[in-house]
Order: structure tokens, then C-alpha cells, then sequence
């Protein structure tokens, strides 16, 4: 359907689809990926030693929203699709993780190898409830895909609270988490731990999902999302495609969500709501739909937004109920504004406007050159 | 059979007030081509000023009054502010538009109101009255039938007899040629956004008495049923919308009188993705919700 | 009125275009008072741009129009209906999803003369009988002639000084053609209205127009009495090709 085109504006796919690096061979992307991803990770183990715990654990949240933004990224900017429904796939992954890890707690096994089984199984549940809503959503448009998964992102929440026999309703789950091995000292920070967990497993997603965006698949998403009728009539299975890359975003926001149920070493309704939701999609917007990179500003805006927030009411000396109202819907409000006037002044998003910005100091000095 | 019975009225009453919601989101639809996400969050809005100006006077009725009067402001000022500036070449935009502000509404009745539940009065006595043992409607359930009666009432006659009505269909059908006959068309969208607004605070004022209270999140629930009920009756039917959120409201009170009111969202999920796979031009479509 | 300029419709050096590159280059015209003028040239010589621009649905990059003297500058397009001109767009704009009976009214809407809105809307019925036995009928159950019809009818409701009508025999029959033709003959001489008509038809055109009006390439190649344009054979063969 042409009339997804606008979400991405022109500027934005030239630069996804980067055709200056087209003719680099396809194990020449694969080795600047992998280069990259060694590199983030590098600094990211000097940073955990640098920074002080709680920063670390701030961090290790970027990570663990990043997953779920960089697959959103996928689905909403490459593929055309909107989806108001991750924080509810989120929900199911971080839900998934805490009963495999009560199971194992009550089974009395032990071991470093329980978390990655436990993450690999809130993926899989993921990808598997991703699969059910994708097809349903790749029969769906515009609007319509957005009232379903909005109904999703609603209902799903509340399911917590249908089974609590199983899910414990409004209370939720405790995430038992063992602590980091002891082979890194007795007096290795936890937080460090954590990050080094939802660094290394959203460093991988990021790696996969690169190479994915690069490769055919992510060119049959890009047909797809530009001109469903001229990619129908290239041989492109429409519908697989976007089955496709709901799963493959679905996966990711079940290992985010999954990730952030480790780091709270809890799970409850609450934590996914439909603002959850939202806020997903806005940091994805806000980033710049259709660049992974821009997944990463709408992370680190989701943790640092609040962050902010806080420092800023603190300076104001309200009244502790003012303040606690303020501090907790700042972001919020922040937020929508912030996706309002983006939507409206520079659909590009934070990315968008550094690339321009960047494009036009280039433009400069090759100027000054001549 | 009482049981029944009841859950019928009951029903009758829940779909009473998604009809008036779905209306809205059909107005707006039909005027600009825009599901007006943000439809909950303003309805809300307009609630709390409804309480605020009952709270000050003491009066629910002149709260009441307030709210439709909020809801036209806020309708006018969500158009002319932000929505007529989106680029619309995508159905993605408006949709991402309005879930800002959703994010924003909310943020705002947060930090004025905060996020705890206040109560929100029933004009009349919301216990059922009963005829020979047989519980039947309470006086509310009776005023939300007589409050939806007149405004599907006096929106159909606006629309199909007045001057203004005429206008506001030509200038949703043909902006152009609108223009070319004299028809402020840019009022005319301004209009149907405040008079759906309106109605949509209608519907919150209605609803919000029967559930938990008043919250920022009062109508996430209630904006779910209400757009299931715009789809099963077609997007672009106002007679469909009424029928559709009956057919919402009587769904919801059978599933939560005989399987559980835990199950109601569940349901409202299941009917919408069943009506959206199986028929997704709603039952009253003349086109499909497909396009390629 | 300026100088010089006599005519209901005066348009000066207009230029209008879409994004870029202008499709008016400097247009000239002058339609006098209670004639008619028929704008021909072959597809893509910018006659429905132009009367778009005159319209106000296309804003010019330069030049003038006057109506009556008055500079149309800057009018919103909903607002020259009240200064007395009338445009039926390129395939008619009848709105199929309005009835008869509302798309006529819709054209009267917007005078606050209700009476004579009503009295209009009387004789535009008894002008066109078929609508007057359709009048519940919608917009998208009319054949072309009646469309054609229902268009007119819903521009005379307002009573304007000026119509403009773009390519009023598109797809109808030749003998609808050749009564509509006669109708603005016939209302030019009863009513004293100023017809400015854009047609591929040039023949049909020519035979009622006081003026023609030949376009090529976004410029007004020559102006000349229509009948001149009509019945010389050296000239025709030189502007229109025929």
C-alpha cells in the first residue's frame, strides 16, 4: 500500500538503505557489523568498570529497551507496519523468563546455564505469540492494525490479573536471578553483572538484526513498506514478508522485555501497560523510524527521560505529593510532545536531523576545499 | 431467564454508551479520514473538568455541562492546532499524532489531578428497580438510554436536515468542489471534530460513574470496546457504530455475567479480530477495510 | 474598472503553475460583459490550470485578475462564489454520495438572499425536468447528461455574473452536447450571463462563443472573434490544426 510511504521520508531510506556502501560485498557488511558490535561492546565493559552501579544498571535498562526498540525499528520503519501492542509481546517475554526461572528455583537447579535457557524460552514463547498476532496483522492497515494491537497492548495487561492463579494478578512474579559467578571476585557489583547480561544479549540482537536489515529479507521488507502492489508484481510474498518481521520483532521485544524482568528481579502487570507501549513507538518515532541507530537514541531517551525529570523537580522544591506528580508524568508529558512536534516539524527524527546536520558540515567543508 | 433478562438491560445500557463513543470515532472518520486515538484521553479530560467545576459549585448537572462544552473547545483545538499540520499522505501519521496525545493528556491530568481514583457521582440511583422479583434497569441506566437517544437523535437530524449538516457532508465527501460552492470546508472539519469531541466526553460522562472512577486511564478500556464497536459496524456508518456498540455492550455483560468479568477484555480482543479477519468492513461495509 | 480594460473578466501577464515549473506563462485575457468565450487548444496547453487558477484553487506566481474591476488577489476559493463567480471543475463535481435535491441546495447555501435562493432553486427544476423527477435520486445513480445537468443547475442556484465550465461535453452524446451548447446560448441572451468555457470540442465551442480564446503551451496563442475562428479555413488550420 503506497500510503505507508510518507512515515519514512525520502531522505531517511536513501540513507537506510545507504547506496554508497551498496557495492561493499555481503561478508564485507557482515565483518563492519561484527567490527562494530566488538567495538560498542568493548567500551561497554571499560564503561562498567568506570561508572559507578547505578549507572550500570541504567545502562543495562538502555539495553534491555534497545532490544525491543531496534526490533520495533524493523517493523514500524523498514516494514510499514505499526504495532501499539510490544509492550504487551514485551509483557510476554518477561512473564515467559519468570516462571521458567521460578521452575528452575523450585526445582532446585543452580547453574550459570538457567538464565540463557530461560531467555531462549521467552524468545521462543515470543516469537510463537508473535507469529499468531504478525499473521492476523499482516491481513490488517493503517488504522486498523493500530486499533488491534492497541486492543492488545490493553487487553494483555489485564491477563495477568484473568489468570492469577498462575501469574499472581496485580503482584505479580519475583525474577530469582543467581548472582554473577564467583569466578569474577566475591565483591563484583551486581549491577555490573547486569549490564554485562543485557549488553551482550542486546549486542547480539543488534548484530543479527543489522545483518538482517542488509540482506534480502530486509530489502523485501523495504519493497514491501514502499509499494505493496509493486512488490507484489516483483515476486515478493507480501504477506510472508510482514509475518516476518512482526516475528522477528516480536522476538526482540520478548528478550527486552525478558532482560528488564532480570534487571528488576521482578514482573508485574504494571510494569507493561499501554504507556509502555506507547513509549516504545515514541522512542522509535522520536529516534527516527527506519535506522537501528536511531533505536538507540529513543533507549537511551526512554531511561534518561525520567532521569531528567527527577533532577529537574528536585530543583524546584515542590511540596513531596507535587513533586512525586510532577516526576512521575514529566516524561510522559515530555514524551508526547516531544512525538507531536516531531511528527509534525521533522518526521526524521533525532537521527534524521544529525545525518542533515551532518550532511550539511560535509557539504561545508568540501565547500571550503574547492 | 432473570439473569438473563438483566444482563440484557444491562448490556443494553454498557452498549448504549459505546454506541454514543463509537459515533464519535465515526464523525471524525468520516470527516478526515483520521481514528481519532486520542479520542479516550480527551473524553477524559473533559471528564475532570466536569469535576472540578461540580467540585467548585456543587452542582452535577452544570459539571455536566462543562464537560460538553470542554469537549467542543478541546475537539476545535486538537484540529486547528495539531492535526490540521500533520502530513496525511500516510495513515501511520495521524495515528502516531494522536497517540502523542494521548501521552500528553494524560501527563497533564496526572500532574494536575494525580493518578489516584476519584469518585465520580451517578446523577440518579444506580440500583435496579424490580418488577414482580424481576431486577430490570436502574433510573441511570434509563437516563443513559434517554441521553444517547437524543444525541444519535439530534446528530442524525443535524446531519440529514439542517444547513449545516448538508455542509459538513459535502465538505467530508468533495473538499474541492465544497470549496468551489461556497462551503468553509477547514470550518466544517474544525466543526465535526468538536461535535465528535463533544459526544465523546458525553460517553465518558456516562461510563466513568458505572467503572472504578475517575482516572487518567478511565477510558483505555472503554476506547477498545468503542473502536470494536466502530469496526464491527463499519467505520463509515453512524447507524452501524450504534448497532456495533450495542452489540459490544450486550457481549461484555454476557461474557462477565456467566464467564467472568475477568474475561472481558479477552472478548472485546476476540470480537475484534474475528470481525476484522472474517468481514473487515464491518457487518453494514459497503468497501473493504483492504486496500492495496 | 482600469484603464482600458473593459470586460466582466480582465486576467493581466498571469502565471501559475504546479511546484517548480509554471504551466501559465504570462496569460492575457478579457471576457466583456454578457459573452461568451471559449478557450480551446490541444491537451496539455493549460486551459483547465487556468481555470483552476481563476478559481483560486491554484494560487498565481504573478499577474492579476480582475472581476468587475475588482482585484481577486488573495481570495479564498470558498469566498468567489460571493463575488459572483462559478466554477463547474473538470467532471462536474457532482457529489454522488448527496441526493439531487441536496447537491442543488449545496449551491445555494451560502446566500443570505434565502428567498431567492429558494425561487432559484424552483426554476433551475423547471429548466431541467429530468432532475425535478429525480430529486431523491443520489448523485452517483445520475447518467452523464443528467450529471452535466445537476452541475449547472447547482451553479445558476447562485445566480453568478460569471461561469466558468470546464469541458462541459466530455463523454456525453453529441446531442446533449449540442443542447447544452444551446442552454448557455440562450442564457447569455436572457440572463446576461458571462461565460468563460474551456472545451476539447472546438467546434461545439466556436459554434456558440462570441470569443475565441486559442491556447498552446501555457499561453494564449491568439484571440478572435469566434465565428473568424470558425469559418476561415486558412486560420483554423494555422491555430487549431484542423
Amino acid at each position: 500500500m503506497s500510503a505507508t510511504r510518507a512515515v519514512v521520508p525520502p531522505r531517511a531510506r536513501s540513507t537506510a538503505e545507504s547506496p554508497r556502501r551498496a557495492p561493499t560485498p555481503r561478508g564485507g557488511t557482515l565483518l563492519r557489523h561484527l567490527a562494530v558490535v566488538l567495538v560498542a561492546g568493548l567500551l561497554l565493559l571499560g564503561l562498567s568498570y568506570a561508572v559507578e552501579p547505578f549507572r550500570n544498571f541504567q545502562l543495562a535498562t538502555v539495553a534491555a529497551y534497545l532490544c525491543a526498540t531496534a526490533g520495533l525499528t524493523v517493523l514500524t520503519g523498514l516494514n510499514g507496519q505499526l504495532s501499539l501492542g510490544h509492550g504487551a509481546l514485551m509483557a510476554t517475554g518477561a512473564y515467559t523468563l519468570a516462571l521458567t526461572q521460578n521452575a528452575f528455583a523450585d526445582a532446585g537447579l543452580t547453574g550459570g546455564w538457567l538464565l540463557p535457557v530461560s531467555l531462549a524460552g521467552a524468545l521462543l514463547v515470543t516469537l510463537a505469540v508473535g507469529a499468531v498476532v504478525g499473521v492476523a496483522a499482516a491481513r490488517l492497515r493503517g488504522p486498523y492494525l493500530a486499533g488491534v494491537t492497541l486492543a492488545v497492548a490493553v487487553v494483555v495487561p489485564a491477563l495477568a490479573v484473568t489468570f492469577d492463579g498462575v501469574l499472581n494478578g496485580e503482584q505479580g512474579l519475583s525474577v530469582p536471578v543467581e548472582p554473577p559467578p564467583l569466578a569474577l571476585g566475591a565483591y563484583f557489583p551486581y549491577e555490573r553483572w547486569q549490564l554485562w547480561i543485557a549488553a551482550g544479549t542486546t549486542l547480539l540482537v543488534l548484530l543479527l538484526l543489522a545483518n538482517l536489515v542488509r540482506s534480502r529479507y530486509g530489502r523485501t521488507f523495504r519493497a514491501v513498506r514502499d509499494d505493496e502492489v509493486a512488490a507484489r508484481l516483483a515476486g515478493i510474498h507480501v504477506a510472508r514478508t510482514q509475518v516476518l518481521a512482526f516475528v522477528v520483532s516480536a522476538g526482540t521485544a520478548g528478550l527486552g522485555g525478558a532482560l528488564l524482568a532480570v534487571l528488576a528481579q521482578s514482573v508485574s502487570p504494571g510494569a507493561f501497560s499501554l504507556t509502555l507501549s506507547l513509549f516504545l513507538l515514541m522512542a522509535v518515532v522520536i529516534g527516527g523510524l527506519g535506522r537501528l541507530a536511531g533505536a538507540v537514541w529513543g533507549a537511551v531517551l526512554l531511561v534518561a527521560l525520567p532521569d531528567l525529570s527527577h533532577a529537574l523537580t528536585e530543583l524546584l522544591a515542590l511540596s513531596p505529593a507535587a513533586a512525586q506528580r510532577l516526576e512521575g508524568n514529566l516524561p510522559l508529558a515530555i514524551f508526547g510532545i516531544t512525538l507531536v512536534v516531531v511528527m509534525i516539524a521533522a518526521p526524521g527524527g533525532v537521527q534524521g536531523l544529525l545525518t542533515r546536520l551532518g550532511r550539511a558540515l560535509l557539504a561545508r567543508r568540501s565547500r571550503r576545499r574547492s | 431467564m432473570d439473569r438473563f433478562v438483566f444482563l440484557t438491560l444491562d448490556g443494553l445500557s454498557r452498549g448504549a454508551v459505546y454506541a454514543a463513543f463509537a459515533l464519535a470515532l465515526v464523525l471524525i472518520w468520516r470527516a478526515a479520514r483520521v481514528v481519532n486515538f486520542a479520542q479516550g484521553a480527551m473524553a477524559v479530560a473533559a471528564a475532570y473538568v466536569a469535576y472540578s467545576v461540580s467540585a467548585a459549585t456543587g452542582s452535577y448537572w452544570l459539571g455536566f455541562l462543562a464537560a460538553l462544552a470542554a469537549g467542543l473547545l478541546l475537539g476545535a483545538v486538537v484540529d486547528r492546532v495539531v492535526m490540521r499540520h500533520v502530513d496525511h499522505a500516510s495513515p501511520l501519521n495521524p495515528v502516531i499524532v494522536a497517540l502523542g496525545l494521548v501521552l500528553l493528556i494524560q501527563a497533564v491530568l496526572g500532574m494536575v489531578y494525580g493518578s489516584e481514583f476519584r469518585p465520580a457521582p451517578a446523577p440518579f440511583s444506580r440500583s435496579a428497580l424490580t418488577v414482580g422479583g424481576l431486577a430490570l434497569l436502574s433510573p441511570y441506566d434509563l437516563f443513559v438510554f434517554a441521553t444517547v437517544g437524543v444525541v444519535v437523535g439530534a446528530l442524525a437530524w443535524v446531519f440529514a436536515r439542517t444547513a449545516v449538516g448538508l455542509r459538513m457532508r459535502a465538505a467530508a465527501f468533495a473538499p474541492e468542489v465544497s470549496r468551489l460552492l461556497g462551503v468553509n470546508v477547514g470550518g466544517m472539519l474544525t466543526l465535526g471534530w468538536a461535535l465528535a469531541s463533544s459526544v465523546g466526553a458525553l460517553a465518558a460522562m456516562l461510563v466513568i460513574p458505572t467503572e472504578l472512577g475517575l482516572h487518567p486511564h478511565a477510558m483505555d478500556l472503554v476506547f477498545v470496546s468503542a473502536f470494536t464497536a466502530a469496526v464491527v459496524g463499519g467505520l463509515d456508518s453512524p447507524p452501524g457504530a450504534v448497532v456495533g456498540g450495542l452489540v459490544v455492550g450486550l457481549l461484555l455483560s454476557y461474557v462477565s455475567g456467566y464467564a467472568g468479568s475477568d474475561l472481558t477484555p479477552l472478548a472485546v480482543l476476540v470480537l475484534l479480530l474475528a470481525v476484522l479477519l472474517v468481514r473487515p468492513g464491518g457487518l453494514f461495509a459497503t468497501v473493504a477495510a483492504r486496500r492495496v | 474598472m482600469s484603464a482600458g480594460d473593459d470586460g466582466l473578466l480582465v486576467v493581466r501577464d498571469l502565471v501559475a503553475g504546479y511546484g517548480a515549473a509554471p504551466v501559465l506563462h504570462a496569460v492575457d485575457l478579457t471576457v466583456p460583459a454578457g459573452t461568451i468565450a471559449a478557450v480551446v487548444g490541444a491537451n496539455g496547453a493549460g486551459k483547465t490550470t487556468l481555470l483552476r487558477t481563476l478559481s483560486g484553487m491554484l494560487r498565481p506566481s504573478a499577474g492579476r485578475i480582475l472581476l468587475d474591476g475588482e482585484d481577486l488577489g488573495g481570495t479564498p476559493v470558498e469566498q468567489l462564489v460571493r463575488r459572483g463567480m462559478a466554477h463547474v471543475p473538470e467532471g462536474r463535481g457532482v457529489i454522488g454520495e448527496l441526493t439531487v435535491d441536496e447537491n442543488l441546495r449545496l449551491g445555494g447555501l451560502w446566500r443570505r438572499d434565502r428567498a431567492d435562493a429558494g425561487r432559484a432553486l424552483d426554476e433551475v427544476y423547471q429548466l431541467f425536468e429530468p432532475l425535478a423527477r429525480r430529486r431523491r435520486h443520489h448523485g452517483h445513480q445520475l447518467s452523464g447528461g443528467e450529471r452535466q445537468m445537476l452541475a449547472l443547475g447547482r451553479a445558476l442556484i447562485g445566480r453568478p455574473r460569471l461561469l466558468l465550465l470546464d469541458e462541459p461535453s466530455l463523454g456525453l452524446a453529441p446531442r446533449v452536447v449540442a443542447r447544452t451548447m444551446a442552454l448557455l446560448r440562450q442564457l447569455r441572451d436572457d440572463t446576461g450571463l458571462t461565460v468563460l468555457l474551456v472545451e476539447q470540442n472546438v467546434r461545439s465551442a466556436l459554434g456558440i462563443a462570441d470569443q475565441g480564446v486559442v491556447m498552446s503551451l501555457g499561453r494564449v496563442v491568439t484571440t478572435r472573434p469566434a465565428a473568424e475562428l470558425r469559418d476561415d479555413a486558412d486560420l483554423r488550420h494555422a491555430y487549431l490544426g484542423f
